[in-house]
């Protein structure tokens, strides 16, 4: 057993930024990690973080965007919290050595972005995110941060008492890639999860094969509830093969869409014919969609995006790296022929329950990052605010945890506040169906004792993890695909309630195969068929919560379209999607937004731009 | 609404100290060479297409290294073969995702960007050190060779300990350091435009190995700090912000028994950088800064 004042869970840009913090605060923290921290995704952003750090520019007016963008499902405190934040965790990045894009006068850059009324993105060239990773797991070994790499976490040792509320966590249940061995990580103050993204609950998307959404599930199964999880943004340009973004910027400079007849589809088909190809994420995305649908797709599966018309000069000094993206990944070569795309998931707005503070409704857990649902983001994510997000609130949660005094919290979180369960009847059977659960309560009498909690818990994961060993059953693979498939086809930019039902159908049908799954390498030296097993189910239940919020929610908000009603309607859907485990029979139900901030209330404008 | 993302001209300035590396106009000659091989890089794949299609190949062949440890039948090393059925713009990681899925799942190696960015999936593809995301299947001949990158520990099948290389990163004081931070809290520190183009491409490393894999020094010297980390220390070194003082101690790091005197300038591990860093220029200015400092020599 290994044992810290804090653990972190993940090294992205959120854990880093957390584990240092802890340890500025005078903790013990240590980094638990199925990735080195270099390999994380943050590594991937490319454009920018926002930051109001000008004199014409002010935390007031990000707060506001970010609001506005939101669609007004972000709350207040916490918008307001990453606005006011990040122009100093930009600065300190700055100090810890990132390589910036500068000014003539050697001040770090900014650029406009979508949706900001301020050109407020910081950024290092068009590979922000890996000067940032960088940047911070330099200041990780500086600090001499214990980093238990290729580490894979299992589970949480969380007390079961009735009420998530009253829970406690002690640490963590994590599994070493290289030895197969199982250990538990004490966590004396706190765990704070910080695992990213789950793209892989869809077939194509920009995310690492590694987002798998382990932390939202762990502390779904643990208790937390899952918050507005249906709000997924979709990218509209991402190369086919493999889901690589392909950025704006090939739009913002004159790049054109076109169908399989050679139509300039966004005017010809009518999407918009003001802004065109530069309407938004959304808009692009749907009307890439519905021409393939329509049978004027190419092979049926996407559109083409050609710059070829730039010329060869204007394409080599501004777009050099999205020629090597096409070339390296899609054998593309853009100078000659127009680049396939078309749309991936890219972002989930969605993820754990926290506070401003990154606590959950579990005492000692806590979230931050993009698992994590503060919420700032609300319906729909502005370009340039994940990356704050992570400096932001990886360094709050990483103070909190160590004890600093960061005042009251005005988010409520779990069923601490106002509340109203959903009046949604399920047609089809949710959750579990009797198979292994790793966090599964057993309904004996409650234990509190945290060394129990911990040895209990880690009896549970090699039970399971020897399940799955011994046990001859079906690949996982095939369970992956198969909820992939129906989340790309049925939960995407477009979604209408008998597809909704059917996806939810198959999840169910994928839960049915997932308990025969089984490992069929018996090694236990670098196990990946039985990572990818593990990660299997926890996209089952992601999965799951997601499709259960988009078919309760009818209306148009940010990200989430539906066919059956095709606005927002503030009056019924002013509201969070919450669902909570509840120890394996999901249940939907709604809290409030918060729009009030510090010195003003965010009233709901129409979102256009 | 806008989502209008306007990407930042290249920024192409060349640095004064550059120049004096009597390398004129490397930019542009770097371009010039790049815009050369991917037209020659066109031609051959054309020619490559035309004969796939004239033979009607819509399979490939790849020979993947197994090896486990544990595994009874797997401690020898062997080559398994795989046909995989081949799609435009397939790439090798793709192609041994799709083999592991399709056929064993026991078949294993690192991955996870799929975009070149988090190093890795570095190995040894037909005889040299690539990244299999990065590499397209139809520029390669058949059968082709998947093996783990060598002069490294195998773990399993392509998997390699990557500990040896992580202590020479962690060996050159990786991290910023300076002694000049502004006062005004919200205050950055300035830095040219010039010296941010000084060491932009050292910045790129992604940790891959690849170059330390390729480095003959490196694989008779096992002490020897390879190009990745000297290229961290470069980094650092030409960073104005850090100061004379810290680049003074940087430079002893680097000049120490194991460290760039022991660079051969056989350019393999810029050959080998999936990320175009120009290794042996970055250790080869090291050295004529060490030089210039009046450090002693080993
Ligand atoms: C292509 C792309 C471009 C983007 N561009 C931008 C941009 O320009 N600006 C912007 O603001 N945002 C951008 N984003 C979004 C932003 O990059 C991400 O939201 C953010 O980097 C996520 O960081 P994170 O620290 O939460 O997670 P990650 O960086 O994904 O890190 C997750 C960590 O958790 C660990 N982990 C996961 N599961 C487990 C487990 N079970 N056990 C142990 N460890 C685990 C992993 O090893 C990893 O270290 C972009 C995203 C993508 C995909
Ligand atoms: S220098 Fe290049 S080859 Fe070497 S580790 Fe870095 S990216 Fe890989
Ligand atoms: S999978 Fe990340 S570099 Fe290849």
């Amino acid at each position: 057993m290994h044992e810290h004042d804090v653990i972190v869970v993940g090294a992205g840009g959120a854990g880093l930024r957390a584990a240092i913090a802890a340890q500025e605060a005078g903790a013990d923290a240590a980094i638990v990690s199925k990735l080195h921290p270099v390999r994380s995704h943050t590594g991937a952003a490319e454009g920018g973080i926002n930051a109001a750090l000008r004199e014409a520019d002010s935390w007031e007016d990000h707060a506001y965007d970010t609001m506005k963008g939101s669609d007004y499902l972000g709350d207040a405190p916490a918008v307001e919290a990453l606005c006011k934040g990040s122009p100093e965790e930009v600065i300190t990045l700055e100090h810890w050595g990132m390589p910036f894009s500068r000014e003539e006068d050697g001040r770090v850059s900014q650029r406009p972005f979508g949706g900001l009324s301020f050109p407020r993105t910081t950024y290092a060239g068009a590979e922000t995110g890996h000067q940032m990773l960088h940047a911070m797991y330099e200041q990780v070994v500086k600090r001499g941060i214990t980093v238990y790499d290729e580490w894979h976490v299992m589970d949480l040792a969380v007390t079961d008492e009735e009420d998530p509320e009253d829970r406690t966590c002690y640490g963590v249940v994590a599994y070493d890639i290289a030895s197969g061995e199982i250990s538990g990580f004490r966590a004396n103050d706190g765990v704070i999860l910080a695992t990213g993204g789950m793209g892989q609950v869809y077939d194509h998307t920009t995310n690492a094969v590694a987002n798998t959404g382990d932390g939202v599930a762990m502390a779904y199964r643990a208790g937390v509830p899952m918050e507005d999880m249906e709000f997924i943004q979709f990218h509209p340009t991402t190369l086919p093969s493999t889901g690589v973004l392909i950025s704006e910027g090939v739009r913002g400079e004159g790049g054109i869409l076109y169908n399989a007849e050679g139509e300039r589809f966004m005017f010809e088909h009518g999407y918009a014919n003001n802004a065109g190809e530069l309407a938004s994420r959304d808009v692009v995305s749907r009307a890439e969609l519905t021409e393939v649908n329509e049978g004027r797709g190419i092979e049926d599966e996407y559109v083409h995006l050609d710059m070829r018309h730039l010329g060869e000069e204007r394409i080599i000094d501004r777009l050099e790296n999205i020629l090597h993206l096409a070339e390296d990944f899609e054998g593309a070569d853009g100078l000659t022929e127009p680049m396939p795309v078309k749309p991936g998931q890219h972002y989930g707005m969605g993820g754990v329950e926290t506070n401003e503070h990154g606590e959950t409704c579990i005492s000692g857990l806590y979230a931050v990052g993009e698992c994590a649902c503060a919420s700032v983001h609300g319906a729909n994510r502005l370009g340039g605010n994940a990356l704050p997000e992570l400096i932001v609130f990886g360094k709050r949660a990483g103070r909190h945890a160590a004890g600093d005094d960061l005042g009251e919290a005005e988010i409520p979180t779990g069923k601490t506040g106002e509340y109203e369960m959903a009046d949604y009847e399920f047609e089809t059977e949710l959750g579990e169906l009797g198979g292994t659960s790793p966090a599964a309560a057993d309904g004996g009498a409650v234990v509190t004792d945290p060394e129990t909690v911990l040895s209990a818990a880690v009896q549970r994961a090699e039970a399971y993890v020897e399940e799955l060993m011994d046990r001859r059953g079906r690949n996982h693979a095939e369970i992956r695909s198969a909820v992939q498939k129906t989340m790309t086809q049925h939960v995407n930019v477009f979604r209408e309630e008998p597809g909704l039902k059917q996806a939810l159908e198959d999840i169910q049908e994928a839960r049915e195969a997932y308990k025969d799954v089984a490992v069929s390498d018996p090694s236990r030296t670098y196990n990946t068929d039985l990572i990818h097993t593990m990660e299997t189910r926890n996209l089952l239940d992601i999965a799951e919560a997601l499709t259960m919020g988009a078919l309760a929610r009818k209306e148009f908000r940010g990200a989430h379209w539906r066919k059956e009603n095709q606005i927002r309607d503030d009056e019924e859907w002013l509201k969070h999607t919450m669902v909570s485990w509840n120890d394996g029979e999901p249940e939907l139900w709604y809290k409030p937004v918060i729009l009030e901030g510090e010195n003003k209330t965010y009233e709901p404008k129409v979102r256009s731009y | 609404m806008s989502t209008q993302v306007p990407e930042q001209p290249e920024e192409s300035t060349e640095s004064a100290a550059e120049t004096e590396t009597q390398i004129p106009s490397k930019g542009d000659a770097r371009r010039e060479e790049k815009r050369r091989r991917a037209a020659e890089r066109r031609a051959q794949k054309q020619a490559e297409e035309a004969e796939r299609a004239a033979a009607d190949e819509d399979t490939i062949e790849l020979k993947v290294f197994r090896y486990d440890p544990e595994v009874e039948g797997k401690q020898e090393p062997r080559f398994d073969t795989f046909h995989v059925p081949f799609t435009k713009g397939m790439t090798v990681l793709d192609a041994l995702m799709y083999a592991r899925d399709t056929y064993d799942s026991s078949l294993t190696f690192r991955h996870s960007c799929r975009q070149a960015i988090c190093g890795s999936d570095a190995m040894f593809v037909n005889g040299s050190q690539k990244l299999a995301c990065k590499t397209q299947i139809s520029e390669l001949q058949e059968p082709i060779r998947v093996e783990p990158l060598p002069h490294a520990e195998v773990t399993k099948d392509l998997v390699i300990e990557m500990e040896h290389f992580y202590e020479q990163m962690h060996a050159v004081e990786p991290y910023f350091q300076t002694n000049e931070l502004p006062d005004g809290e919200l205050e950055e520190q300035r830095q040219s435009r010039e010296n941010r183009e000084k060491i932009k491409m050292s910045t790129r490393c992604i940790w891959c190995s690849a170059c330390m894999s390729s480095c003959n020094i490196a694989a008779g010297d096992n002490e020897y700090l390879g190009p990745a980390a000297i290229n961290k220390a470069y980094r650092f070194a030409m960073d104005e912000r850090e100061g004379e003082d810290i680049k003074q101690k940087r430079l002893e790091i680097i000049e120490q028994e194991h460290g760039v005197w022991r660079c051969q300038t056989q350019f393999s591990c810029t050959e080998v950088c999936p990320k175009d860093i120009p290794l042996t220029e970055h250790i080869q200015e090291l050295k004529r800064e060490a030089v210039k400092n009046n450090l002693k020599f080993w």
